[in-house]
């Protein structure tokens, strides 16, 4: 029988980007600078989260070992978790975060529709649903880029402050690890080398409108995705993993 | 977020296609296109509706709370205005 292992680890990693991503995003409940951005942000973290169910629920129905997504979800170590850096960088302001939002949306719903051309029959299932609420991510976190970029003064500047100092983060989207080669190889998953052009002309897109450019990335931040995360990570994992450690099994 | 940058909405909801917009509450936005995708953040996240829209509070003319008198009590003794004075026979069904 094909080892599954490759594919496996792959779900986690995905999962593990949507889930991190989204208990970021779950930070600003109660503390956004108006009422509607308070009840949007949650709101994509939600979507984020049902898409981290998915993804762990399908890798842990695959590994067959008894374990569930909960305890992928809240019971591994630091080092085990294998989402990019961009999605555990704190959240800074509110540039800041709906900036980081655009850039994973606008890369997801490339990776989805692509999922949906030629890939996996399952992963298919989740991404009809997955890119149309992307769809929603890129527009709403897209519009704040451009309101914030052409703005006043200091929101431009800490839109432009924010692109500074996310974009070189965002080489780690199209990072392929040995797992997803062989994923890409077996047909199971988009080549993401072949979503970077859309990936740029959407950014550039809302970018012109916004008045920021592209930066020159001359370091790329990587290494999440073989487990080597920043300092913030911990801090994070403590409070996301907080309940389940502190009382196993607790459910609602 | 100032007024003058965020000035308020009326947000109105149709529920099921064939049903009315509704006025469902207001917000504050930008601009039209982030109104409406407030709107969908703040009242539709429980599938209250398929149709939104939204209209700058400051465009709406209201009628005058002082002169609701003379608008609306002369209404209240014409009781025959009420379409309610007929048998409707059981073929026409619901009215």
């Amino acid at each position: 029988m094909e080892d599954k292992t490759p594919f496996i680890n792959v779900l986690i990693s995905l999962g593990d980007d949507h889930l991190i991503l989204g208990h970021r995003l779950s930070e600003w409940c109660g503390h956004a600078p108006m009422l509607e951005e308070d009840l949007s942000m949650p709101n994509m973290a939600l979507d984020l989260l049902g898409q981290a169910r998915n993804l762990y629920g399908y890798a842990v129905e695959l590994e067959a070992k008894g374990r569930t997504e909960d305890d992928v979800a809240f019971l591994r170590s630091d080092r085990e978790y294998k989402n990019i850096l961009m999605v555990e960088r704190p959240n800074g302001d509110f540039a800041h975060t709906i900036l980081r939002q655009f850039y994973f949306a606008a890369y997801m719903k490339l990776f989805w529709e692509s999922v949906l051309k030629n890939g996996d029959g399952r992963l298919q299932e989740f991404a009809a649903k997955a890119s149309k609420e992307l769809a929603y991510h890129i527009r709403h976190c897209g519009e704040w880029v451009v309101r914030l970029g052409d703005g006043t003064e200091e929101s431009a500047a800490r839109m432009k402050a924010a692109v500074d100092a996310l974009h070189p983060y965002t080489n780690e989207l199209f990072d392929v690890t040995p797992d997803f080669q062989h994923c890409i190889d077996g047909g199971l998953l988009p080549e993401p080398a072949t979503l970077r052009a859309d990936w740029d002309a959407s950014v550039e897109q809302v970018f012109q409108q916004a008045f920021l450019s592209v930066p020159e990335v001359p370091f790329p931040q990587t290494g999440g995705r073989t487990g080597h995360h920043t300092e913030a990570f911990g801090h994070l994992l403590s409070e996301l993993q907080y309940m389940q450690r502190a009382y196993p099994g607790l459910t609602w | 977020m100032s007024i003058e940058t965020t000035p308020l909405w009326e947000v109105f909801i149709r529920s099921r296609n064939g049903l009315n917009h509704k006025h469902v509450g207001s917000l504050h936005a930008a601009d039209s296109n982030l109104a409406v995708q407030s709107a969908r953040d703040v009242y539709t996240r429980r599938e209250e509706g398929n149709s939104i829209w939204v209209v700058r509070s400051d465009q709406i003319i209201a009628s005058d709370p002082d002169r609701s008198g003379e608008n609306f009590e002369p209404a209240a003794d014409k009781i025959y205005r009420h379409p309610s004075f007929y048998d409707i026979p059981d073929d026409v069904g619901h009215m």
